[in-house]
């Protein structure tokens, strides 16, 4: 019998633990909602499936009475369009702050203070700063999640540029290479696998500050959604929009690591033999 | 009027003095292979002819001229490691030595240009034996591959100098051999001042055609930083005879040498 740290669960069996969790997580549910609406048929607290399908059927696929539209794809697109915007221009700031200061020590001499102490304030913080100044619009939403994400990339990708080994720096230069052909021909390639990580592990951040921002003022989103349906203590919808929000999550995800896999072979073979 | 020319070069970290009164000429074509005890200072002199470091006093010259104080395309080096680009091939490794050149804002070529900078790679790359690999990464190339594509980089700018700072410290015996006759088949080809840096004294003494020993001359037992090493021998390999006699005294102070 080998030691319980050498066992290797075999594939079928792996898939299996994987979803085991999951089921139960199911079947507890269904127990204990079926329990409740027993005793009171109209207990909103645990909804039962048939309950919680319904709920997605009159949120994504009937149109709205007053507006005509699918509330529920419209929440997913005006979301979608903050995040997307947010952390886009995140990544960018990212990788243009990282990479100067990260490379020239001028550059960092005067920005590197300035960053340590601006990612130090709490976003949420400064949120009714950004509702005053920039009105109650996308604007000061897509604010809020570049001020909350765009401070740790910038320290993250300095931080990869600065631990590139110095060897292929100035190998680069003896081979003629200006500041500019290092930074774009040597440094660029280099980090923009590690920018998408950066980025995958700001998206978290990102959808934090989102909702937070869409619960306080916004006409639509899916944040804005949960919040308003919370009045009316409708569990039907909260559910499933929470759900939702995990599975765009996951998928936004996967496909950057899919995206930096394919993209970039060369580094994930080098991380996978460190 | 040498080709380079070490002039009185000191040189300390704060308070650590590394070394000391170095003062030595070198013609063009010699190759001349550094040994000595781990942190003497061979490293630090081959990094300020690089221009990588500068020396705290005294200067170096090559042809007359102070020495760029930053690395740039005069003197070509060759890491222990680190030495290639892990993003591109083993052709785009060598051919961006050209393209850098070539296209100051793009650091690319296209059609014709780009056709004339592979031919030229693939010449190199032919020279150091890796045209059977020549669209595979580095991460797929062995230690001793990866030394080979690093030394066919560097041969593209037809650098004046070439350094070498423990080019085979990494690899396997065997390999090395193979690694010593490719850099004297380069160096002889291209006509080469070579610079290299070793732990291996036999290694120093069957390539170079000139070998410096690193020591210490001058110790002070209650502050072992105050003194640095100089160059305590300063031997010419040319000919068979010069180096077996080199051989015995390297025999002779072999020992002192590597367990200083």
């Amino acid at each position: 019998m080998k030691k319980l740290m050498n066992i290797e669960p075999s594939r079928p069996l792996k898939g299996f633990l994987a979803l085991l969790p999951f089921v139960l997580i199911l079947m507890l549910y269904w127990s204990a909602s079926n329990e409740r609406l027993a005793e009171n048929p109209y207990d909103k607290l645990l909804p039962s499936f048939s309950q919680i399908s319904d709920a997605v059927e009159r949120m994504a696929f009937t149109e709205d009475k007053r507006s005509g539209e699918y509330l529920f794809w419209v929440d997913t697109g005006a979301s979608m369009y903050r995040i997307g915007l947010g952390i886009g221009i995140s990544a960018m700031l990212g990788l243009l702050l990282g990479m100067l200061s990260g490379l020239l020590p001028v550059f960092r001499s005067g920005f590197s203070p300035l960053i340590t102490i601006v990612s130090l304030i709490p976003p949420m913080a400064v949120l009714p700063i950004l509702f005053i100044s920039f009105g109650l619009g996308e604007l000061a939403k897509v604010m809020l999640i570049i001020i909350g994400t765009a401070p740790v990339i910038i320290r993250d990708v300095q931080g990869h540029v600065r631990q590139l080994p110095s060897e292929i720096l100035i190998k680069a230069q003896t081979l003629g290479a200006s500041t500019w052909l290092v930074a774009i021909r040597v440094v660029l390639p280099q980090i923009m696998p590690r920018l998408i990580g950066a980025v995958r592990l700001s998206l978290g951040t990102a959808w934090l500050f989102l909702i937070a921002a869409e619960a306080i003022a916004a006409q639509e989103g899916l944040g804005y959604r949960i919040f308003l349906v919370r009045r009316y203590m409708s569990m039907d919808v909260i559910l499933p929009y929470v759900i939702w929000i995990t599975t765009l999550a996951f998928v936004m995800d996967f496909s950057l690591r899919k995206l930096s896999e394919l993209c970039f072979p060369w580094y994930h073979h080098q991380e996978a033999g460190k | 009027m040498s080709f380079l020319t070490i002039d009185d070069v000191w040189k300390s970290y704060a308070d650590v003095q590394i070394l000391e009164r170095l003062t030595l000429k070198v013609e063009q074509g010699e190759f001349v292979s550094m040994v000595g005890a781990s942190g003497c200072g061979k490293t630090t002199l081959l990094k300020m002819i690089l221009g990588s470091e500068q020396p705290t006093r005294g200067r170096i010259q090559l042809e007359d001229q102070p020495i760029s104080p930053e690395p740039n395309q005069a003197r070509g080096i060759v890491f222990q490691k680190y030495s290639v680009f892990p993003h591109l091939s083993v052709l785009q490794n060598v051919m961006i030595a050209d393209e850098f050149t070539a296209a100051r804002f793009l650091g690319r070529t296209f059609g014709k240009q780009k056709q004339q900078i592979a031919d030229k790679a693939i010449g190199f790359i032919e020279a150091v034996g890796l045209s059977h690999a020549i669209h595979k990464y580095p991460h797929q190339l062995s230690g001793g591959m990866q030394q080979r594509l690093a030394i066919a980089q560097a041969l593209m700018k037809s650098p004046k100098i070439l350094l070498l700072d423990e080019p085979f410290g990494a690899l396997d015996p065997g390999i090395r051999k193979d690694m010593h006759q490719l850099i004297h088949k380069v160096w002889k080809e291209n006509n080469l001042t070579i610079f290299m840096v070793t732990h291996d004294i036999q290694e120093g003494f069957e390539l170079g055609s000139r070998l410096w020993v690193f020591d210490k001359v001058r110790h002070d037992p209650q502050a072992p930083t105050a003194y640095g090493a100089q160059i305590t021998y300063d031997l010419a390999l040319n000919s068979e005879k010069q180096q077996q006699a080199g051989q015995t005294l390297a025999k002779k102070y072999a020992k002192k040498v590597v367990n200083l």
